[in-house]
């Protein structure tokens, strides 16, 4: 099998050449152009790679520099990754919609000579922030649109790269040679990427990744997955991120198998369904979002298919679950399946572009039980992972028939992990990271003395099923007034299992009891609005609806009844709520570019509302600097309403020896 | 932003020359007796107030109305009666003030029919799509993903146009127009009814356009602050009058324009 042949090569330009003789005319990469599917075989991907490789050299680009790669999911991206990666030199990858500040701060902090980026809007994005880069001397673009007037001095087009690396080993034979020594001189434990984290806690940091440690983790994860050359996944998630980078670069040139780009980030479900990946990885935040779209649509649709859908969703909860993990079923239940899958599910996952998937993982944050039951139920392979740009992504994932909507697996072949007193997660795992760029200090401080990894995560092993799970970050967990336990994101968690919910704010640290601040989901409430007749014109005016806060009010008594069934929770039951006038955006810097909440940047920005959560009063004034998608700055105002709730009586102990 | 172009810097032969065109309809004059060129290659706004007669300047040059006096020289040659048809055929497209596509439409068929003219093969070859009529078929298609392309549109390919919103429909329109290849394209308030967001969008289309296919283009705009980035050359017309002609900064300061746009103490 290819994986074992995998571990004889360090680098990962070595496994390209690997690939590119062991499955040469496979596809390696597939993008639509045009309206069409373009497919590159691993041969022609080493062989462009390297002539990109010999025209970066031309260039300048030296062994041991970094190079920005700044833009969407494109092979050319990739092969800038690649082709620096061949001449020894270290990409660096930038969020492609990080606003300019951003960008200048990693740019800066890596000291990039080289950019290699997407098209004219990341050009005019780094040029303005010229002045705070000394360093970038050179280039490199993908597109060539509007770019025609610009200084050409220190710009050039990836595909004039290309054809001059391909002149000049066309002119002199000795290139060749040359740039086979480059790869050979390539050293496993040369820095292989730095991934910058997304900088939840903080400003990010520079993750140093080394191409041995890389290579390893992705072998064993792909053992464990069982991926090989066949496989077939949709690269549409941030280039940035570690996820993307561990998922379908590392692991597709680890198993050989092929990664096709979107047309662009706009058409990533209509080609997630062209494609037909076998290996899919989605945020839960995209899977409600999904899940969400269908539902919407089954609202919409005639009463016959209504019934039918709401029919076999109910079977499939009964039984989906029970056949995907192999355990027994009566016959009558599997017929049913059957059927449904005939006429329901099997659709259903066509539209999605979920027929062919064999291994899908989801990972980021707690994903709600009913959400990732669903998916399991109409039979996709629907699993956990937790881990961190740190570990180069894994540290745990569920096998195969060992599933649980909460917890996150055991420990990943060679993965070694432990709970600290304090109830911090620390590992120690192949593909562990060598270093924060440019500081050892906080290289220090994320190790232990015995080379363990700090995760800054809260979590303890199931008794049950002895596999790990993460309730919070491990500074988060606070306490009330009272002394009881408060992990927020638990509590946040649970009320954004609810559809209508798009995020939630909860606090309660050093305070009498908890409060929360909810953001509403446009799409869910602006549809329930819709067959309900309430009349909005703005998302400001449907979040203060009395009528949503009666809807939301009932979501959150819920929460507290389930709060109250666990003894340790009952105290920590939401007393007073409210719904925030706009939408927490990561252009505001109210969210990480991943999607995750900035708890402490938010109590702060709107200081006014948390005040008023706490000292009774029933409404509250806000006024909010936001930032638009053009950086201009502009303000909203608003008048925010709270509501008070009632707390359930703690459960009465079930009279069980338990 | 883009190189000043006064009448002694001109940006390439004139494509179109109106002289003295006046155009009534009963007893309102619409248009009369305005001249104004166009030269091949530049950005040329026409402005004014509402009612002021410009997009039925448009429509004369587009054809659609036939000016009662007046002579309109196109790439040479000069007519006096023309139809929209030959105008498509000469080589002026336009879109609309209010969207004029066919709403049950696909994005990608709307703008395919905009190949219409450009397709040699008789009804009988297409129909059984064989042949060099595949063939034609394949070529035209690959110019209108390129278009596609260009207005990064490719997410609403496959979508009826009456579903798509409204900024949406105006770049289809525009693609729609861009499929026929045209020497001069004339724009009916593109940024109407649009966010800012979406007519800067817009206005880099526009600019795009101008310099990626070099194609020379008419725009009629209320949005001053568009007009005067976007422009070569301003033509001013109040009450189907021209009242001022010239570069965007020299309009700026015409008092006869500000008076036009402000109205003056009688």
């Amino acid at each position: 099998m290819a994986p074992i042949a995998a571990a004889s090569a360090d680098t990962f330009p070595k496994l390209l050449i690997r690939n590119a003789n062991l499955y040469g005319a496979r596809p390696a990469m597939r993008q639509k152009d045009l309206g069409i599917w373009q497919t590159w075989t691993w041969e022609q991907v080493l062989d462009l790679v390297r002539a990109y490789a010999i025209g970066l050299h031309r260039l300048g680009l030296k062994r041991g520099e970094t190079i920005a790669i700044v833009g969407a999911n494109r092979p050319k991206l990739y092969w800038s990754v690649m082709a620096a990666q061949m001449l020894g030199a270290v990409p660096v990858p930038v969020y492609a919609d990080a606003v300019a500040d951003e960008l200048a701060f990693v740019l800066a902090h890596a000291e990039v000579r080289f950019a290699a980026v997407e098209d004219q809007e990341q050009i005019d994005k780094i040029m303005s922030v010229m002045d705070r880069l000394p360093k970038l001397e050179q280039m490199v673009y993908d597109e060539r649109r509007g770019l025609r007037d610009y200084d050409h001095s220190h710009l050039h087009p990836i595909d004039d790269v290309i054809a001059e690396g391909r002149k000049a080993l066309a002119d002199d034979p000795s290139v060749a040679a040359w740039i086979d020594t480059e790869i050979a001189a390539g050293k496993g434990s040369d820095p292989s990427i730095i991934l910058y984290t997304s900088g939840t806690t903080g400003t990010s940091k520079g993750v140093v990744l080394t191409g041995e440690r890389s290579i390893k983790a992705a072998t064993d994860t792909v053992i464990f997955d069982k991926l090989n050359e066949n496989d077939v996944a949709l690269a549409y998630l941030p280039l940035a991120w570690v996820g993307d980078h561990y998922l379908n670069y590392a692991q597709g040139l680890v198993a050989g198998f092929c990664m096709a780009c979107p047309e662009n980030s706009d058409t990533a479900m209509q080609d997630l369904r062209e494609i037909g990946p076998s290996f899919y990885f989605a945020p839960p935040r995209t899977l409600e979002l999904l899940l969400t779209r269908v539902m919407i649509r089954m609202e919409d649709a005639g009463f016959l298919k209504r019934k039918l859908f709401h029919y076999f969703i109910g079977v499939a909860r009964k039984y989906g679950e029970r056949i995907l993990n192999g355990q027994p079923v009566p016959l009558t239940g599997r017929l049913l399946y059957w059927l449904g899958n005939i006429l329901v599910y099997g659709p259903l996952k066509n539209v999605l572009g979920f027929s062919r998937v064999r291994v899908a993982y989801t990972a980021g944050e707690a994903i709600g039980p009913d959400l990732f039951n669903f998916y399991r139920s109409i039979g996709l392979n629907l699993k956990q992972l937790y881990g961190q740009t740190e570990a180069f992504l894994y540290v745990t994932a569920q096998p195969d028939g060992e599933i649980y909507s909460d917890t996150v697996g055991p420990a990943c072949p060679n993965v070694d992990i432990r709970i600290a007193d304090n109830g911090e997660v620390q590992f120690k795992s192949p593909g562990m990271f060598s270093g924060y760029f440019k500081d050892d200090e906080k290289t220090a401080e994320a190790m232990t003395s015995d080379g363990y990894v700090k995760t800054g995560d809260a979590g303890y092993f199931d008794e049950k099923t002895g596999h790990l799970k993460i309730i919070d970050r491990a500074k988060d967990v606070g306490k009330l007034n009272d002394g009881t336990f408060f992990p927020p994101k638990y509590i946040e968690n649970k009320l954004k299992f609810y559809p209508n919910i798009r995020e939630v704010v909860a606090y309660g640290d050093k305070q009498d009891f908890v409060a929360v601040m909810i953001n509403i989901d446009l799409t869910a409430v602006g549809s329930w609005a819709e067959r309900n007749n309430v009349v909005y014109a703005s998302y400001q005016e449907l979040a203060g609806h009395p009528l949503v806060y009666d809807m939301v009010e009932k979501h959150v008594a819920e929460v507290n009844r389930s709060l109250a069934q666990d003894k340790v929770m009952a105290g920590a039951q939401i007393k007073r709520f409210l719904i925030l006038h706009k939408e927490l955006d990561a252009d505001d810097g109210e969210l990480t570019r991943t999607q995750k909440v900035r708890r402490g940047f938010i109590a702060d920005r709107y200081g006014p509302l948390v005040k008023a959560l706490y000292d009774g009063s029933k409404q509250a004034d806000i006024s909010t600097e936001v930032t638009f998608e053009d950086a201009r700055k502009g303000t909203i105002s608003a008048r925010v309403k709270i509501r008070d709730m009632q707390t359930e009586p703690a459960a009465a102990p079930m009279g069980k020896a338990a | 932003m883009r190189a000043p172009s006064g009448p002694d810097v001109s940006v390439g032969d004139v494509l179109l020359s109106v002289e003295n065109v006046s155009l009534s309809f009963g007893g309102v004059n619409a248009v009369s007796d305005v001249s104004f060129d166009i030269r091949k290659g530049e950005i040329r706004a026409i402005i004014g107030p509402n009612g002021a007669g410009k997009t039925s300047m448009l429509n004369i040059i587009n054809g659609f109305y036939q000016p009662q006096q007046g002579r309109i020289t196109f790439k040479g040659q000069t007519r006096s009666k023309m139809r929209p048809h030959d105008a498509a055929h000469g080589g002026i497209a336009r879109t609309f003030q209010n969207v004029a596509l066919f709403r049950g439409m696909t994005a990608l068929d709307n703008i395919m029919a905009g190949r219409t003219l450009k397709m040699h093969r008789n009804f009988f070859w297409q129909l059984l799509r064989y042949g060099p009529a595949m063939t034609e078929e394949v070529e035209h298609r690959r110019r209108v993903e390129e278009i596609i392309d260009f207005l990064k549109i490719q997410e609403i390919r496959r979508i009826p146009v009456g579903r798509l919103p409204y900024g949406l429909q105006k770049r289809v329109e525009l693609g729609r127009a861009l499929a026929m290849e045209p020497d001069l394209l004339l724009l009916d308030e593109p940024m109407a009814g649009m966010n800012l967001e979406e007519k800067e969008d817009m206005s880099r289309f526009v600019l795009d356009v101008n310099d990626h296919y070099g194609t020379t283009i008419a725009l009629i705009e209320h949005d001053m602050g568009v007009v005067m980035d976007l422009s070569d050359r301003v033509v001013v017309l109040d009450h189907g009058i021209k009242i001022a002609d010239g570069t965007p900064d020299e309009i700026k300061g015409n008092q006869g324009v500000i008076d036009a746009y402000l109205g003056v103490a009688h």
